[in-house]
């Protein structure tokens, strides 16, 4: 592995722990997220994946009595310095959920309000067209985008989210489980977008989906409960090694299907 | 242990399940009353109120129309009216009339009330309920034919178009309850303008910016407990602060109103808001509880302050449940005797409340008021008013559940 300073690098964290008052939900986490590659997240079902994506960004913040220690930089900047605005992070990190939750707007209201309230004087209907087309949804919605977004399908709407995601400028975007909730044909567009949308953004996508971390990712972190139910990363490597030789043997069990 | 041989088989089983059967259908049976109980003890409620608002009534002219006209009395014009009035009235008793209201501009119905109250003076000998009106009508008719020799009988509905627009008067045949409608739509209007933005307010803080400790769970508890509270102790705080304490307030002092004295519209209705107050909370934490959180997260996700994301998605998704809930509130505020009267509302008033330091009656005074009385003609319109009263409060919690529907509807 190469130094921090290393401009390839996006987001670092440092020995970052992740508690919920008494209990450690996740613990000493070591990542260096290359810049423009799609990172995938994977592990079994309540080993801190999402826990750990929403510490990017401070969405814990909004969880009562969650605490974070170690570091998490930016471009070498701790995103949980003490003249840190969480906002203003969120406003650099975007973020995808798992369940597609547009606004009960217009769709051009969706991409327009983040713009509005972080100040952008620029033309706002090129803005919407381009984050729209940035998410493969131009030629879907061009001639109702006056129209409520919850009239979209679900994989429409998560397109959407996307957009509105990617209207703010952020330069990394996360995605928590994008495709869950959406069926394959839904799902195989989201992935072909994050390929296109790689060229401009960092991806950081938690999934449980084996075979789409396989695909569509660049690197895989694979996490796993400790016997004091902490979650780890117990392996972070391209996503060609983790599936095909990976160091761990848990990991081995894991990718292989025999267990999780 | 084999599990098998401890369950009944055959006859046995069946013996059993005719003793579940049995059971369920003695519990379902109560439940039955219970609720035929219930709706016979609202249809007993309906029946009361309207038997009393319809009905014979027997009176005598204490004086003969033809005495004043040689028109029947029911052919008599506004014009005719007026030369009546003028001609026969008091100059004094005249001038006083038309100081309330210019005689010129009042209607024929109206001028027609006060030819037969203050001249012709119905004086009402009984009345008859519903009931009795319907079920021995020639027997009402041979009492009254022999009883009152010269009285009226005449079929009569109290609730008027009449008795909506007249205002208070010492005569149940001509009172109405203009002033008591415009008391309390008063009342509930400056209660909802103070309590609509403060547990708004409040219920936003709760909700979205004040942590989870023990102290915000023991103000929650408070607000839950302060819905409870005995209508009573509110109106003797309103007494104390708004009456007594507030006085060069809210009798109008500070701003140059000088005829009055603390127990005025606006102490009411600030008692009243204050009464409401939790309720308003109580529904409003509900309807923001209600926003789901995806919502909050998409917004903070796009780097909005907490700020804009209650601003812009919280409040006007929960809005139509805050207003639902201020329709309750404004029901419930309607139908609050008690602290009214400690907060001194007036007992007779004519004159319709002018604004927020007049003194004032509300619906459900005007109605206790009315059923105290000894006259059976004032347990009529007491009948009436109740009418009244239900009428407003249907429609009101009608217009609530119809915008909770549509909005439901609309997510």
């Amino acid at each position: 592995m190469t130094n921090s300073q290393t401009p390839s690098y996006s987001i670092e964290s440092n020995n970052l722990s992740i508690h919920y008052g008494n209990f450690t939900a996740v613990k000493g986490v070591n990542m260096k997220i290359e810049k423009q590659k799609i990172t995938a997240i994977i592990g079994p079902s309540g080993c801190g994946k999402s826990t750990l994506l929403r510490a990017f960004n401070r969405m814990n913040d909004f969880v009562p009595n969650c605490r974070i220690t170690g570091d998490l930089l930016l471009h070498g900047e701790n995103l949980y310095g003490k003249n840190i605005d969480p906002v203003e992070v969120r406003r650099k990190i975007g973020m995808v959920f798992q369940k597609p939750n547009p606004f009960p707007k217009s769709i051009y209201e969706n991409i327009a309000w983040g713009a509005r309230i972080n100040g952008f004087k620029g033309d706002m209907d090129e803005l919407v067209e381009q984050s729209l087309r940035g998410a493969a949804l131009w030629d879907e919605v061009k001639d109702k985008l006056h129209q409520s977004a919850y009239a979209l399908s679900g994989g429409q709407q998560q397109r959407l989210c996307i957009a509105r995601a990617i209207a703010i400028q952020p330069e990394i975007i996360l995605m928590d489980e994008p495709a869950s909730a959406l069926d394959p044909i839904s799902t195989l567009r989201i992935e072909e977008l994050m390929q296109e949308l790689k060229r401009n953004y960092t991806i950081i996508i938690v999934t449980h989906n084996m075979q789409q971390a396989a695909r569509a990712s660049d690197y895989t972190a694979m996490m796993m409960i400790d016997d004091a139910r902490a979650g780890g990363v117990i392996e972070f490597d391209e996503t060609k090694t983790i599936f095909t030789r990976p160091k761990d043997r848990r990991t081995e069990d894991y990718v292989t299907g025999r267990f999780g | 242990m084999n599990p098998h041989d401890h369950f009944p088989e055959g006859s046995d089983f069946h013996a059993s399940l005719r003793t579940r059967y049995r059971t369920a259908a003695i519990w379902q049976f109560l439940f039955l009353s219970a609720l035929l109980t219930a709706i016979l003890a609202l249809t007993a409620l309906l029946y009361n109120v309207v038997d009393g608002a319809f009905g014979y009534i027997a009176y005598e002219y204490k004086d003969n129309p033809a005495e004043f006209t040689s028109t029947p009395v029911d052919e008599l014009t506004k014009e005719e009216l007026l030369i009546i009035l003028k001609t026969n009235l008091s100059s004094g008793a005249y001038n006083k009339l038309d100081n309330e209201q210019p005689m010129e501009k009042r209607s024929q119905a109206d001028l027609m009330n006060l030819f037969l109250e203050r001249l012709v003076r119905i004086d009402t000998k009984g009345t008859w309920s519903l009931t009795e009106s319907m079920l021995r009508g020639a027997e009402i008719r041979a009492e009254a034919a022999e009883k009152y020799p010269n009285a009226i009988l005449e079929f009569r509905s109290w609730l008027t178009p009449q008795f909506l627009v007249a205002p208070m008067s010492s005569r149940a045949e001509f009172a109405g309850v203009r002033t008591a409608v415009l008391g309390s739509l008063w009342l509930v209007g400056i209660a909802i303008f103070f309590a609509l933005p403060i547990g708004t307010g409040a219920a936003i803080y709760l909700q979205e910016y004040a942590p989870k400790n023990w102290l915000t769970s023991l103000i929650q508890t408070n607000i839950n407990n302060l819905a409870g509270v005995p209508s009573i102790v509110y109106g003797m705080l309103g007494l104390a602060v708004f009456v007594r304490t507030l006085e060069p307030l809210t009798s109008g002092a500070m701003f140059g109103v000088t005829d009055s004295n603390g127990r005025t519209i606006l102490s009411a209705g600030l008692t009243m808001g204050i009464l409401v107050l939790p309720l308003i909370i109580i529904n409003a934490q509900e309807a923001i509880k209600a926003v789901p959180d995806s919502l909050r997260l998409a917004a903070f996700g796009v780097g909005a302050t907490r700020w804009q994301t209650v601003w812009h998605h919280v409040l006007p998704n929960a809005l139509p449940g805050i207003l639902t809930g201020s329709i309750l509130a404004i029901s419930r505020a309607l139908g609050e005797t008690a602290p009214l009267i400690v907060v001194g509302a007036s007992t007779f008033i004519s004159l319709d409340p002018e604004g927020p330091f007049s003194k004032f009656t509300a619906l459900p005074i005007q109605i206790y008021q009315w059923t105290t009385r000894a006259q059976s003609e004032f347990h009529a319109i007491a009948a009436a008013a109740i009418i009244v009263l239900l009428i407003l409060l249907l429609t009101l919690n009608a217009s609530a559940i119809l915008l909770r529907n549509r909005h439901q509807v609309r997510r």
